[in-house]
């Protein structure tokens, strides 16, 4: 069907400004570093200079006795007893026996001014004995590796691998020997990705207030204020309810901002400081050494195919380091890689392995585009030597609705095959392409998710809709929200407020993250709003003196639902608001659960590309993507996260990641090196959006954030080798490595 | 702490006269001392461009200016470039042309996009990627800015045909 035959709404799939629009081109928004209190002070961290050392002994002196200096926090002002992930916040917050990474906190302090703060921190002690370190994931496995922490290892793990392995998986079905064995072409190849950032434009900022009593308020970027609160009581050993946190407008996420670092810090600061509020805002730098980057990866992938394309084996081994503490997304690398392909033969095994390096946080699709990287790499490999049409692969092996997913579940409606269809349609395939001028194509895919939600909505008084969510908006939520209450409320998009408020006015709320809140904030808005519209259809039955299932609800009023039901004009949602006092008092609509419904998003990219062969640069010429997105509630807002989801991914195959020196300290802190892409890097990105509507939601949204960072990593990596012949298995593609592969070929 | 010095600048219009270590950035001076926070810090080395501003007609990063190189200066920031109920046409175009996700770059993209359609009122898309090339956005991929920038230049020009 077409998208204009099944849209028959009224504001759902229109494109009006967004409601935090004016705000943010007049400079009014309130990010992070925006708030200030009275009385306020600033705050600096100490941080570990060694990849990693003991810590023998911190002399905070010198600092306390600056005039000005008021509190300084090491981690023997932290409570102890903490085990489990508790603990591993806790060790990530302030560094207790021994620093772990470059960067790790090991102690801070407040004071009257940031400049002050800053050179008392200078003046904090700290006596370190430097221990062996490792970067490298392989390396970081390999006998007589630096042990990282001793039993730290769970009981996944099989007898004999390094301790630094944490987390061993193996799942699969069928027999993938036997697939191996019926194909005509078996390929087995290694892969490397690097650590990279989400590279938020604004720096994790936050205040943070709390007296001897532990009560305790924070203001704060976050993409989720309840996982602040929780993880900061958790740290400090207070009660989570004691702690009401505020978010402010978000400078970016990604997922980097769904955790906790220095926030904690702000309010043991300000409870040393005898309650006075603390500021922490981090540097480009500290953000950088210290907050959390991807995983980096070492991967194997074999894959067996018949001449005619039928996949009939397939198996991955992937490796990834997540930084000092378990938690790298292997799992959700595995879950993705062969997402796309329906098996009978798959197997998957994953290791979670610490090196010296920042605990990784969830970065769009986390896993997703390292595996991606390997397999759709491979088979195009195999599809240029068997000599078939890449697309039409995926398009044979691809999964349906109702498939099992290589990683288990069956799947619900999804819309794999409508967007395959849509990439060989497209008018990018038809360019002509010159030399050393190459096409790559690769398919992404991503879950999406749930999570418990919490949302409040309220009739006002003069019959305006304002809807409380917990879920901040990162990519145009409040204004996605406010298009699906609306619609369902039948009044102008204008007359819905959405905010986005505090711990303490809704039930608990999982961050903005997996690509959920138009999704699952959505779905609650639309069931919190039902929940109004019947008590306003009560409202009006009682008045009319009509049973209330006699009334119905259209075009923004209670009528009657139908001849039977009694003549009576409707009665519009304001004539209900302005008397709502006296009928009955405040009408309001409430939902909470965890949305059930999820629909998984499925992404196909083409980017057609030149490689200078003299310096080794990447030019992209076109890039397109096709993704579903169930219902694009906002098309410019869904377009919006394929363009950034792909340059995400350009840079992260292209340019960006961590580079460490020999003594495993961060060589590349600052956006000099740390080389996000910019706006002449570029051209115009072409998208496609597939509607195919995910049953599990009101109006069929699956949610768009994530799937798009995944496909650029092999497309771009494909295309490389369709323009110049090279297959480069390590990313980044920076120049000098290709340059290096072109001289070698 | 260093010797103050006697500033004076004139920011979106208006006098401002403070005493200030030399060395007290200019960034910080409009966000701290004049509670001017739509400029913002990104990264502290002039890369990312979300702090900046015009100053003596020049699009320059407040970041790495110390505030005695802005003695005697006049400053906008994109609080002086309109308010809510008239904004600049950049203002308008990037509010209607969804020219912004997070919004945390917006303030230094269209300041520094005013400059850019002064050096060069009618720009091709090449011309205003590399003339934006030092204001990073990392949620919008750019496309939305540049048709933004691009629209505002057409308004713009119609309006000053209109007038001439």
């Amino acid at each position: 069907m077409a998208k204009d035959e099944l849209n028959t709404f009224k504001l759902v799939g229109t494109r009006p400004d967004r409601p935090d629009g004016l705000d943010k081109v007049t400079g009014r928004a309130r990010y992070g570093a925006d708030f200030s209190l009275p009385g306020m002070l600033h705050a600096a961290v100490v941080r570990s200079p060694h990849a990693h050392a003991k810590i023998v002994k911190i002399d905070a002196s010198k600092a306390l006795a600056l005039d000005g200096v008021k509190a300084v926090v090491t981690r023997a002002d932290l409570p102890t007893g903490l085990t489990g992930d508790e603990w591993d916040l806790q060790e990530n917050t302030l560094a207790g026996e021994k620093a772990l990474y470059d960067g790790h906190a090991v102690a801070a302090v407040a004071a009257t001014s940031k400049l002050l703060a800053e050179e008392a921190a200078r003046l904090i002690e700290v006596e370190y004995e430097v221990l062996p370190h490792v970067i490298h994931v392989d390396d970081a496995m390999a006998e007589g590796a630096p042990v990282i922490r001793e039993g730290a290892a769970d009981p996944t793990v099989p007898e004999g691998l390094h301790p630094n392995v944490v987390k061993y998986m193996e799942f699969g079905r069928g027999d993938v020997e036997a697939g191996f064995a019926e194909a005509d072409l078996v390929m087995e190849k290694s892969y490397k990705t690097e650590a990279t950032h989400q590279g938020y434009i604004e720096p994790h900022a936050c205040v943070g207030q709390m007296g001897s009593d532990n009560k305790g308020e924070m203001w704060v970027c976050t993409q989720g204020q309840w996982f602040i609160r929780k993880m900061s009581a958790a740290v400090l050993g207070i009660e989570a309810s004691q702690l009401r946190v505020t978010p402010s407008e978000i400078g970016g996420g990604f997922g980097g901002k769904t955790t906790i670092f220095m926030e904690p810090l702000s309010l043991a600061l300000s409870k040393k400081a005898g309650g006075r509020p603390v500021k922490i805002v981090m540097t480009r730098s500290e953000v950088l050494r210290a907050t959390g980057p991807t995983a980096s990866a070492s991967m194997d992938v074999k894959i067996g195919m018949k001449t005619d394309g039928t996949i009939t084996g397939a198996r991955a081994e992937f490796r990834m380091q997540g930084g000092a503490f378990p938690g790298a997304p292997v799992d959700m690398a595995l879950y993705c890689a062969f997402a796309g392909y329906k098996l009978e033969n798959v197997q998957h095994i994953g290791y979670d392995v610490l090196a010296n390096r920042p605990k990784c946080a969830a970065y769009r699709a986390p896993g997703s585009p390292m595996g991606a990287f390997a397999v759709e790499s491979l088979v195009d490999e195999m599809c240029r030597e068997l000599k078939l049409d890449p697309i039409e692969v995926r398009i044979k092996n691809g999964v349906q609705t109702g498939d099992r997913a290589s990683y288990g579940p069956k799947f619900g409606s999804i819309g794999l095959k409508e967007v395959l269809e849509a990439v060989k349609d497209h008018p990018n395939l038809q360019a002509e392409l010159g030399p050393n001028q190459g096409r790559g194509f690769a398919v992404g895919y991503w879950f999406n998710h749930n999570g418990e939600t919490s949302v409040s909505m309220a009739i006002g008084e003069d019959g305006t809709a304002q809807v409380s969510v917990g879920t901040p908006d990162i990519g145009g939520s409040r204004a996605s929200v406010s298009l699906m209450v609306a619609e369902t409320l039948g009044i102008p998009y204008e007359d819905v407020r959405v905010n986005v408020v505090e711990t303490g006015a809704l039930g608990v709320n999982e961050p903005t993250h997996g690509s959920r809140a138009t999704f699952a904030t959505g779905k609650a808005a639309v069931e919190a709003t039902q929940g109004a519209i019947k008590e306003m259809c009560r409202r009006a039955a009682a008045e009319w003196g009509i049973d209330e299932e006699a009334v119905e609800w259209a075009d923004g009023a209670a009528q009657p639902a139908g001849p039977n039901a009694g003549k009576f004009p409707p009665m519009t949602i304001k004539e209900i608001a302005a008397k709502m006092g006296s009928t009955g008092g405040p009408i309001s609509g409430h939902h909470e659960s965890v949305p059930d419904g999820v629909g998984a998003s499925f992404g196909a990219h083409v980017v057609d590309l030149e490689v200078d062969p003299e310096t080794g640069r990447v030019t992209i010429l076109r890039y397109l993507v096709v993704q579903d997105a169930g219902r694009a509630i906002h098309p410019s807002y869904v377009e919006g996260q394929y363009q950034g989801g792909a340059v995400q991914g350009i840079g992260w195959a292209l340019n960006e990641e961590y580079v460490y020196d020999d003594k495993g300290r961060l060589a590349n802190s600052v956006f000099l090196d740390y080389r996000v892409p910019v706006a002449s890097d570029l051209p115009m990105i072409d998208t496609v959006i597939v509607e195919v509507p995910n049953p599990g939601h009101p109006f069929g949204v699956r949610g768009v954030g994530e799937t798009g960072i995944t496909p650029p990593l092999p497309a771009i990596a494909n295309a490389i080798h369709d323009a110049v012949g090279v297959r480069m298995t390590h990313l980044p593609i920076n120049p000098p490595k290709l340059l290096a592969a072109l001289k070698a070929k | 702490m260093g010797k103050k010095m006697h500033i004076q600048m004139t920011v979106n219009g208006k006098a401002e006269e403070f005493l200030a270590e030399p060395r007290e950035l200019l960034i910080y001076t409009l966000r701290e001392r004049l509670n001017i926070t739509g400029p913002h810090i990104g990264c502290e080395t002039s890369h990312c461009g979300a702090c900046t501003v015009t100053l003596n007609g020049k699009s320059v990063k407040a970041c790495t200016v110390f505030v005695a190189q802005a003695d005697g200066s006049e400053i906008t920031t994109i609080e002086g470039l309109g308010t809510p109920d008239a904004l600049h046409p950049l203002q308008v175009a990037f509010k209607e042309h969804h020219g912004l996700q997070c919004g945390y770059c917006t303030p230094g993209m269209i300041t520094r996009a005013t400059k850019l359609l002064e050096e060069n009122p009618n720009p091709t898309e090449e011309e205003i990627r590399f003339g934006m090339a030092g204001n990073i956005c990392r949620c919008t991929g750019y496309q939305n800015i540049v048709k933004s920038i691009k629209a505002a230049a057409a308004e713009m020009n119609a309006a000053k045909e209109a007038a001439e």
